[in-house]
């Protein structure tokens, strides 16, 4: 055991081995999805609250979100989960060139993600769609239909930007696996940033149907 | 203690499994499209809810291996979810029942709210009268 860390250059001297190392990663970005799950809690608060005080309007204005690009986006990030869940499988397989392959699919997954948000996000801007005092549209029937838009670009946005974070992380592992810094035996770097994409996609299960589909 | 932590870190699920959870992932999607171009009135969003809620636990089990893993991981999802729980059913039994208690009922915000006042959208009679105070 006493020699192990001259074999593991991976291994930081103040963890016993690599197993202990590994799962201390894993509390800590556990602890962080918590976090994230609960800074997103708020924004699903204030849609319940919003969609209770103003059920007719929710309804009338969700129509006006179009479902195929909806269904589209949520295919695509279930697809990216899929190739990022793969490519861990890969790496624990020592297949470095799957490995990277997979992770630059789950990259251009991502990057069709956010091209298909800003194709809705565009048409809804030039209809005037906006959140709060910046909403001009007058098509929807019911009280106070902005703020159907407004909890609309709060909650997509924030996802949006958690995609994008999520793309950053994704390259900085598949920079560091071409360099060749992981291996079967190390790559929780990785993982870490797998399960940070799997949230991503999970909050979306939630957000599609809320908005595209019963608003 | 070098095989146990091999035999964790070796632990691979084979490619049949991910690639079934990515499919029962892509059906339940089109279950929950379909099912919304019916019409069950309340019911529509406790279904669509549902099966979110099934689609999140096979990624969280799966490929966020929280079945295969350290339980203290899976406590921790579990305890974010129960904490939004809370403050989602607490947060609506106030915004629900303050009518019962205060002078005031639930209802649209308030059309007086500053950021309307500079809204021509809200001002063509589409605002709730002005009875349903809200604040």
């Amino acid at each position: 055991m006493t020699d192990a860390h001259s074999h593991q250059p991976y291994v930081a001297h103040h963890f016993t081995d690599a197993f202990q190392q590994r799962e201390a990663a894993k509390l800590g970005v556990w602890i962080f999805l918590l976090t994230e799950i609960l800074l997103f809690g708020g924004l699903f608060v204030a849609y319940s609250v919003f969609r209770a005080w103003n059920p007719d309007m929710f309804h009338n204005a969700h129509k006006f979100l179009d479902v195929r690009m909806g269904t589209l986006n949520t295919v695509v990030l279930i697809t990216s989960s899929v190739t990022v869940a793969l490519a861990i499988r890969a790496i624990q397989l020592g297949r470095k060139k799957q490995t990277i392959g997979l992770l630059v699919a789950t990259l251009v997954l991502a990057g069709v993600f956010l091209v298909v948000k800003y194709f809705e996000y565009s048409h809804k801007f030039h209809l005037g769609q906006l959140p709060g005092k910046y909403y001009t549209f007058t098509g929807v029937e019911g009280s106070n239909p902005h703020v159907f838009f407004s909890i609309y670009f709060a909650m997509t946005g924030l996802h949006g930007i958690h995609v994008l974070a999520g793309m950053a992380v994704i390259s900085w592992a598949l920079i560091n696996t071409m360099k060749g810094k992981y291996s079967s035996e190390y790559f929780t770097p990785i993982e870490m940033a797998g399960l940070y994409w799997h949230l991503v996609d999970m909050i979306w299960i939630f957000l599609f149907p809320l908005f595209y589909l019963v608003g | 203690m070098t095989a146990e932590s091999a035999e964790h870190t070796k632990h691979i699920l084979p490619l049949r499994l991910y690639l079934a959870v990515g499919g029962a992932l892509i059906v339940l999607t089109a279950v929950t499209v379909a099912v919304s171009f019916l019409h069950f009135g309340g019911w529509n969003v406790v279904v669509a809810l549902s099966i979110a809620a099934i689609k999140a636990t096979l990624v969280a089990m799966f490929f966020m291996h929280l079945k295969y893993d350290n339980k203290l991981y899976l406590f921790i999802f579990i305890v974010a979810v129960l904490f939004l729980a809370v403050f989602i059913v607490f947060t609506m039994f106030d915004t629900m029942t303050r009518d019962q208690i205060y002078d005031v009922k639930a209802g649209p915000i308030t059309p007086d709210a500053t950021i309307y006042q500079s809204n021509p959208a809200d001002t063509s009679g589409t605002v709730a009268d002005s009875t349903s105070v809200h604040r």
